[in-house]
C-alpha cells in the first residue's frame, strides 16, 4: 500500500488546497496521512519517518517555498531517509521551479494542476 | 542490523517499517512477531473509543501530554476509515496530536482499517507488540468511531476508554445496543457544552442496572473536556487506579490470558481455514460444488461433510 503525507509547512492557515490534494490522492486509491496547518520542517520530516510514508507532498500558499521545500529534503537526507520522495504544491511562479527540482524536489504542481498529473508522477515514480 | 533488533534498539525507521511489513502481510510477518513475542508484555495498553467527532483524538492529545510529565514514553495507534471504493484513506488524527510530532518519547502511528470492520485494522494488535517490544510504556490506540460491533478493542486493551457526547441525540439507543458493555472508565466529553451533566446522570443510571445484575462495582464515570484540558488529571488518576486494582485482584493476568487465548484460537482457525482451502483447493472446485447443490445431487452440508470427511481419511487423520 502507498502512503502519503500531505503537509502544511509554513505560516498561511489555508488548508483547502491540501485538503482537496488529500481526498483526491485518497480517491485514486492511496492513505493519505494528513498533519493540518503550521508544520515546521522538523515536524514533517518526523511525521514522514513514523508514518512510514512513500512520498512527501508539500502544499504552501505563502511564498516560503525557497527556504521551506529544500529544508524537508535536507533533514530526510540527514535523518537517512532520503528514499521518501518529496513533491511540492500550491502558489509558486514557474520560474522558482527549477531551483526547487536542483534541490531534491523530484516535481513541483502549480495550482489547478489536473490531480491526473499527480497520480501519474507517483505511478511512475514507484515504478523506478 | 535486522529489523527485530533495530525494533527493540527504538529504533523510529526500524519500528515505522516494521509496522508497514506487518500492515501488508509481509511473509517475514510470522518470525518478526515470534522473535519480538519475549519482549512484549511490558506496556500498559489503553483503548480509547467513542462516537465520531466525540473528541477522541483530542484527548489522546492530553493524555500524551500527562504521561510524558510522568516521564513515560507513549506510542499512539491512531485508526480511519479505508473507502470501500478506492481502498485509500485520509488518516487526520493525528493533526491534533501535532504538537509532541518532535518529542522523542512520542511516537504516532496512523492506520486505516484496510477493509476490516471491528474499530480496528488487522494489523493493529501486532503492531501493538512491536511498540511494546520497542519499549513504550503507554500504548493508545483511537479506534474508529464506535458502532454496535465495533468491540474489538476490547480484545486488544488492558483498559478501554469510551468517550460519549452530549447532544448526539441518540445516546440511550447506543446504550441499548451494547455499546456500553465495552468501557472500563466512561468520559463525558465536552463538558463545556450543555447536557454533560445530564448525559452523565444517564450513563449511571444505565450502568447502575449493568452492574446490579453483574454485582461488578461501578465503573467511573468522569466529565472531561479535551479541548480546554480541564478534567484530564482526574481522568488519567482514574485509569491507573484501575490498572493497579486490576493487577492487585488478578483480574489483569487474567484478562491478559484470555486475549492471548483469543488471539492464538484466531491464528488456528485462519491456519486450518488456508491449509484446507489448499488442500480442497475450493477457489478452483466451488463453482462445481454450487452447480452440484444446484442440480439437486447434493445439499450444502452433506457436500462439506462429505469433503472434510474424504481430507481426514486420505491423510489417516483418524
Ligand atoms: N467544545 C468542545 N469541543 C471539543 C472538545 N474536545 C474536542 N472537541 C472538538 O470536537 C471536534 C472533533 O474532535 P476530534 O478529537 O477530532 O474527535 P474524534 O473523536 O477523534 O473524531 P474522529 O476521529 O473523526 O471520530 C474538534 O473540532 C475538536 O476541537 C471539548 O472538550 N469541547
Ligand atoms: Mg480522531
Amino acid at each position: 500500500m502507498v502512503r502519503i503525507l500531505v503537509a502544511k509547512p509554513g505560516l498561511d492557515g489555508h488548508d483547502r488546497g491540501a485538503k482537496y490534494i488529500a481526498r483526491a490522492l485518497k480517491d485514486a486509491g492511496y492513505e493519505v496521512i494528513y498533519t493540518g496547518i503550521r508544520q515546521t520542517p522538523e515536524s514533517i520530516v518526523v511525521t514522514a519517518i513514523q508514518e512510514d510514508v512513500d512520498f512527501v507532498g508539500l502544499s504552501l500558499l505563502s511564498g516560503a517555498h525557497n527556504e521551506l521545500f529544500p529544508k524537508v529534503v535536507e533533514l530526510l537526507r540527514e535523518k537517512d531517509a532520503s528514499d521518501i520522495i518529496v513533491f511540492g504544491g500550491g502558489v509558486i511562479p514557474t520560474e522558482d521551479i527549477p531551483f526547487l527540482k536542483e534541490k531534491g524536489i523530484e516535481a513541483v504542481f502549480t495550482q489547478g494542476t489536473p490531480i491526473k498529473e499527480i497520480t501519474d508522477f507517483i505511478e511512475k515514480r514507484l515504478e523506478k | 542490523m535486522d529489523l527485530v533488533d533495530k525494533v527493540q534498539s527504538g529504533s523510529i525507521r526500524g519500528i515505522a517499517r516494521t509496522i508497514s511489513l506487518i500492515e501488508n502481510n509481509s511473509p517475514q510477518k510470522e518470525d518478526i512477531i515470534d522473535e519480538l513475542y519475549p519482549h512484549t508484555g511490558n506496556a500498559m495498553v489503553w483503548g480509547i473509543t467513542g462516537p465520531p467527532g466525540a473528541g477522541k483524538s483530542t484527548l489522546v492529545d492530553c493524555l500524551i501530554k500527562r504521561e510524558r510529565k510522568q516521564g513515560r514514553r507513549v506510542a499512539v495507534i491512531a485508526i480511519d476509515p479505508s473507502s470501500p471504493y478506492s481502498g485509500g484513506a485520509i488518516l487526520g488524527d493525528r493533526t491534533r496530536m501535532q504538537k509532541h510530532s518532535t518529542d522523542e518519547g512520542v511516537y504516532i502511528r496512523s492506520m486505516a482499517s484496510r477493509g476490516h470492520l471491528g474499530g480496528v485494522s488487522v494489523a493493529t494488535g501486532d503492531a501493538v507488540k512491536i511498540l511494546d517490544a520497542a519499549g513504550y510504556d503507554t500504548i493508545i490506540i483511537e479506534t474508529i468511531g464506535v458502532g454496535q460491533t465495533e468491540v474489538e478493542i476490547i480484545e486488544l486493551c488492558d483498559i478501554v476508554l469510551l468517550v460519549l457526547v452530549p447532544g448526539m441525540g441518540d445516546e440511550i439507543q447506543a446504550m441499548k445496543a451494547g455499546v456500553m458493555e465495552v468501557g472500563d472508565i466512561f468520559v463525558i466529553n465536552k463538558k463545556d457544552r450543555d447536557g454533560a451533566d445530564r448525559l452523565k446522570t444517564e450513563v449511571e443510571y444505565v450502568l447502575g442496572i449493568k452492574n446490579a445484575l453483574t454485582g461488578e462495582e461501578p465503573n467511573p464515570v468522569l466529565l472531561a473536556s479535551s479541548k480546554l484540558d480541564e478534567g484530564i488529571d482526574e481522568l488519567v488518576e482514574a485509569i491507573h487506579d484501575y490498572l493497579k486494582k486490576a493487577q492487585t485482584t488478578g483480574r489483569f493476568e487474567e484478562k491478559r490470558r484470555d486475549r492471548l487465548e483469543k488471539e492464538v484460537y484466531k491464528i488456528f482457525s485462519s491456519k486450518v481455514h488456508e491449509l484446507l482451502n489448499i488442500h480442497l483447493d475450493i477457489e478452483n472446485n466451488i463453482g462445481e460444488w454450487i452447480s452440484s447443490i444446484l442440480n439437486g445431487e447434493t445439499a450444502p452440508y452433506k457436500l462439506i461433510n462429505s469433503k472434510l470427511n474424504r481430507f481426514v481419511k486420505e491423510n489417516r487423520i483418524i
